[in-house]
């Protein structure tokens, strides 16, 4: 069933659309991301042109956020003040992000930024992942194993503005969390993901938050910051699809719910191993087709109308 | 094949007027002028027919509306390829395609039909910016290979077929990602090589319904179109885990 979308001006099957919400959907309740690392590749595999993948995604992630802070807040699994700290830098990260994004689209180099920054930080995380869960697996659990201090005190703590953090029991610079939400939004900006793939490490390692709050605190600030960016994106850039994000929701819902569903018959290790793996997976293919030598050298693009 | 029977009535009607008509040497006319893109729309097939006082040669020109396109040519950069060097084109259509009753290099000399900018190879852009001559022709060459890959300058031409010696019809077959815009469609009628008569009429192409509304919405409203779009979001996601917790 082909559909075609007003805002992207192609023409795509609608039931490879839904079909590719509900798997990454699935995929986002079952590990706990956003699904947009593999949502944003996949898209533009469809057809989709990457700018208005990027724009939409940002939308649809708002949605899929949304559906999963409600369930984190029930469990009073968010730390507000610390969320609203980090959106405070999310939300100048993304207007950088989005004012990058226009540059670079104009610039002809928007599609290589964007690879290149997927093979970096999907590299780095992926293989950190496995690098930490892989051990985990292969040696039987433990009980009673090293226990880690609560938090390592560095540099960090040496900081100005200092605030209390009750919920997560913390006592840190607010510039922190800050800088972390900087980075984050202008990751959703540029690359069409929620940013929870580096988020979450950050404030479990960085800021050494207790890690149940750290899913839903993180889910609650993506919400604001992927609202922002796909209001900036539309605004600046004219890249939004209402119907490519509505498609994509109707998916995304339905394929959380299941994945939430599946989570209690994997052990965390293996969910975080397999999770890592297919990481890896999107950062090689796309490390791969920026080296091979393209079929087709030259591209064609509608030069901006600035 | 939808507008086969329409277009004969049509063709008929025609015939009938043509005898009135005589100091024309030239009629023609497109089953419909305007199309309407639709959430819907996996590309329609066009009727063009009409006749001719004396028998000749018919060519038919679809043309989108002309606009800049820029060319890149992907470049290694530390072992990676990334968009290099790139050339603007301007003046270019988004659509072109060519229908003719007979192969066209038969009908006319090659001055003939670059005069009247009749075939691909005929089709000269400007460039903004000075372009060496080499570059220009390769950056063309890589232009005119990728609109056609795009299905967006048929490679086939088109048949122009003959009903007797007066009446003439051809499908023009447009692709589901046809550009919108104003498109101009022109009928030459060439006899021994020369042109000695030609008629353009106009196309219209445009979203249409629900589709053209959101376009129109996220062109002119582009703030408000970004609210939407994120209150939206968020109802489809508290509906969805709402739902779901129900089951």
């Amino acid at each position: 069933m082909q559909v075609y979308l007003p805002v992207a001006e192609v023409s795509v099957n609608a039931l490879a659309i839904l079909l590719l919400g509900s798997v990454v959907g699935f995929l986002s309740g079952l590990f706990g991301v956003g699904g947009g690392f593999l949502m944003t590749p996949l898209l533009i595999f469809l057809g989709v042109p990457p700018a208005i993948a990027v724009g939409t995604q940002a939308n649809q992630l708002v949605g899929a956020s949304v559906s999963g802070v409600i369930g984190h807040w029930r469990r009073n699994a968010v730390d507000f003040k610390m969320g609203t700290v980090l959106l405070g830098g999310g939300l100048v990260g993304s207007a950088i992000g989005v004012y990058l994004f226009g540059l670079l689209r104009a610039l002809g180099q928007i599609d290589f930024v964007i690879s290149l920054l997927y093979v970096v930080l999907l590299g780095a995380v992926g293989g950190l992942m496995l690098a930490e869960s892989l051990p985990a697996l292969l040696r039987q659990r433990r009980p009673g194993a090293v226990r880690r201090k609560l938090h390592q005190h560095s540099w960090i703590h040496g900081l100005p503005l200092k605030l209390r953090f009750h919920k997560s029991r913390l006592y840190i610079s607010a510039l922190v969390p800050f800088a972390i939400g900087l980075l984050g939004g202008g990751v959703v900006a540029i690359m069409g993901v929620g940013g929870g793939f580096f988020m979450v490490p950050a404030m479990i390692y960085l800021l050494g938050m207790p890690t149940s709050l750290v899913p839903g605190t993180s889910l609650f600030q993506i919400i604001f910051v992927t609202a922002a960016v796909t209001i900036l994106h539309a605004w600046t850039n004219g890249t939004v699809d209402l119907l490519l994000a509505l498609l994509l929701l109707v998916g995304g819902v339905l394929g959380a719910q299941l994945g939430t569903r599946f989570v209690g018959r994997l052990r965390g290790e293996q969910i975080r191993a397999l999770l890592a793996i297919l990481v890896l997976a999107v950062s090689i293919k796309l490390l791969v087709d920026l080296v091979l030598t393209p079929d087709d050298l030259y591209s064609l693009a509608v030069p901006s109308r600035t | 094949m939808r507008h086969a029977p329409l277009a004969f009535l049509l063709i008929a009607a025609l015939a009938a007027f043509t005898s009135a008509a005589r100091a024309q040497p030239l009629v023609a006319d497109l089953s419909s002028h305007l199309i309407a893109i639709t959430t819907g729309f996996t590309g329609t097939e066009l009727v063009l027919f009409g006749a001719v006082e004396q028998p000749g040669d018919i060519v038919v020109v679809v043309r989108g509306p002309e606009g800049p396109v820029t060319v890149r040519r992907k470049e290694r950069l530390l072992g990676l390829w990334a968009n290099g060097s790139s050339i603007t084109f301007t003046g270019v259509p988004s659509f072109y395609h060519v229908a003719t009753s007979r192969p066209l290099d038969d009908i006319a000399r090659r001055d003939q039909l670059a005069r009247q900018r009749i075939g691909v190879d005929q089709l000269s852009f400007g460039t903004i910016g000075s372009v060496s001559d080499t570059a220009r022709a390769i950056f063309q060459a890589a232009l005119l290979r990728e609109k056609q890959a795009a299905g967006l300058f048929p490679i086939q031409p088109g048949r122009v077929l003959f009903v007797g010696r007066q009446l003439f019809r051809t499908n023009v077959t447009l692709p589901p990602d046809l550009p919108t815009g104003a498109y101009q469609v022109s009928v030459y009628l060439f006899r021994n090589g020369q042109v000695t008569g030609a008629q353009t009429t106009p196309l219209l192409v445009s979203q249409s319904g629900v589709s053209a509304d959101i376009q129109d919405f996220a062109d002119r409203r582009s703030l408000l179109y970004g609210f939407v779009a994120v209150a939206l979001a968020v109802v489809a996601g508290w509906l969805g885990s709402f739902l779901f917790r129900r089951v």
